[in-house]
């Protein structure tokens, strides 16, 4: 719970403290303050670290023979990926709930109401089980923690190359490029939306489809290798 | 019906590595099978298919009457299983370990709640039942391994060194417990490489190297296929030569060995006194006389050519063992 709370929050207090003047760049969208538009990228950057846990606790599971008690059991051996998922989940919508109730107590504003904070929990929830089935998915292919977490700097790279901390459009190339098409930046702006605007359609179906593919990918992905870590046995 | 049935099972991984070489064996409803062999043998393998782990790579397995690769499901309702390391959550109590195992067996809550009571009582550590599995000794974690391997009354119940690096009262006491499943009808399936675990517990013993079953039979016929019993006894300085003419009528001579006296006693323990009466009448002085009688470990020198035990080195994968004569 600690890593997915703490470094983004210090993080999004460093950022809102050191940066807000950036809402005054020309080109930057119009809003209330700099912790409106931070927030869907610190709720976004916690999923990622969730899902990121999440693969190194199966891996561990792996690692010490867990999961083979649950793989001897006669349940669906794919529920073993989805518990773990769920539990993911759980902690996505507790990071947006967080998020939502901190902005609120620093000054933000949630432009859409109370839809777009129920938009924003489903989004963020979503998320965690996207970003979760990719680490469940490297988890089981690997069977090693340490790969795992060797892929932690990878959050990073990836959340710094799309719009959750700024606009792409501010961007240098190629990085304005890579964060136009990181579908990171579409869910993030699908959860930014409600904040800074009423809600527009574009963005939150741009986001819904970002989210369901990679759940649909992440999932296949995991079926694929439990598969071959059976057939295999590694 | 057999509890287990194997014919022909193997698994490689990849080209080069055979894990397991085509093995076939079966086990009676009710019977302790010990799979006994060194590292590397290919026993965790071979557990591992038949609990529905690993796929076979070739050869058939059934286990409680199912297919192990087609009804797998069948077969994980019909099995208990306790692997090598006991595999067991840290930060779990033991009574939540054994309420999970419960539920992934589809029983009630209620039900789940009475078999943890029964359980943890059974295997004596009712006393730790609402402590973190990580406090507890090695011993009481494979206790508690056993127990929840148990939750849903299996027919058949595959232990996979169930006292490896236990001390020796943690293992009496897991012996007495698979001692006790086994009264109440279950049929058991242990892998070990302690020779004595073998001896004790198992009815039949399959011996493995190198991922084939070298030998199969009851301790007792297994011991008895080396030989009988034989006597080593140290002679005073000098008189080696004349004492083995002395006991010569009285069983097989051996080679003698760092100066002792060997003689096969067909008769075994029977054939002592007149041995020492022998050397007594001729007058040569026994500094030391011993019984030895054959010891799995024997057989298993027999049949692989290395030891068992106190021999790691030799004791791999990539020695070649003597096939099973069919």
């Amino acid at each position: 719970m600690a890593p997915i709370i703490i470094f983004p929050t210090l993080l999004l207090a460093v950022q809102t403290g050191g940066a807000s003047g950036a809402v005054n760049l020309p080109g930057f969208p119009e809003v209330n303050g700099f912790l409106d538009f931070m927030l869907a990228g610190a709720m976004i950057q916690s999923c990622l670290l969730a899902g990121n846990s999440g693969g190194i606790a199966l891996a561990v599971d792996i690692e010490m023979g867990f999961t083979d008690r649950l793989l001897a059991a006669p349940i669906s051996r794919f529920a073993m990926v989805l518990g773990r998922l769920a539990g993911t989940a759980a902690l996505g919508a507790f990071s947006a709930v967080y998020y939502i109730v901190l902005g609120l107590i620093f000054g933000a504003q949630i432009e859409e109401g109370v839809l777009g904070i129920v938009l924003m929990i489903v989004f963020v929830t979503l998320s965690a089980v996207a970003f979760g089935g990719i680490g469940a998915a490297i988890a089981i292919r690997s069977g090693s923690a340490s790969v795992v977490q060797g892929l932690f700097p990878l959050v990073f790279v990836i959340l710094f190359l799309s719009s959750a901390f700024f606009p792409y459009e501010l961007m240098q190339e190629p990085a304005a490029s890579i964060a136009e098409y990181n579908p990171v930046s579409l869910i993030v702006e699908g959860v930014r939306d409600p904040v800074i605007s009423t809600l527009t359609g574009e963005d939150a179906l741009k986001a819904f489809i970002s989210i369901i593919g990679i759940i649909v990918l992440s999932l296949g992905l995991s079926a694929g290798a439990l598969r071959h870590r059976l057939r295999t046995g590694g | 019906m057999d509890a287990i049935e194997v014919r022909g099972l193997e698994r490689a991984f990849g080209d080069e590595v055979k894990a397991v070489r085509g093995i076939d064996l079966d086990v009676a409803e009710g019977e302790i099978y010990a799979f006994l062999g060194p590292n590397g043998a290919g026993k965790t393998t071979t557990v591992r298919m038949l609990t529905t782990l690993l796929r076979p790579t070739g050869g058939t397995a059934k286990v409680a009457g199912h297919d192990v690769v087609s009804e797998a499901s069948e077969v994980r309702k019909s099995i208990g299983v306790a692997l090598q390391e006991a595999a067991l959550d840290p930060l779990m109590t033991g009574r939540e370990l054994i309420r999970l195992q419960a539920t992934l067996h589809g029983l009630s809550r209620a039900e789940g709640e009475k078999r943890a009571e029964e359980l943890l009582d059974r295997v004596d550590i009712m006393y730790a039942a609402d402590r973190r599995v990580g406090t507890y000794s090695g011993g009481m974690k494979r206790r508690l391994d056993l127990a929840s391997a148990l939750v849903h009354q299996p027919r058949v119940l595959f232990l996979d060194e169930p006292t490896t690096g236990l001390d020796p009262v943690s293992r009496k006491a897991i012996w007495e417990e698979v001692q006790a499943l086994n009264d109440d009808g279950a049929t058991i399936f242990l892998t070990t490489q302690y020779l004595e675990e073998a001896d004790q517990l198992a009815d039949r013993v399959g011996i493995i190297a190198g991922g084939l079953l070298v030998a199969e039979d009851t301790p007792t016929a297994l011991k008895a296929e080396i030989g009988t019993a034989h006597l080593e006894i140290a002679i005073c300085d000098g008189e080696l030569e004349r004492a083995q003419e002395v006991v010569a009528a009285l069983g097989k001579p051996l080679p003698s060995k760092d100066g002792l006296l060997m003689l096969e006693l067909s008769g075994g323990a029977s054939g002592v006194a007149p041995v020492v009466r022998a050397l007594d009448d001729a007058g040569l002085a026994v500094e030391g006389l011993d019984l030895v009688e054959p010891t799995l470990d024997d057989v298993f020198v027999q049949k692989t050519g290395y030891h068992l035990e106190g021999d790691d080195e030799e004791a791999t994968a990539e020695a070649e063992p003597v096939p099973a004569e069919s």
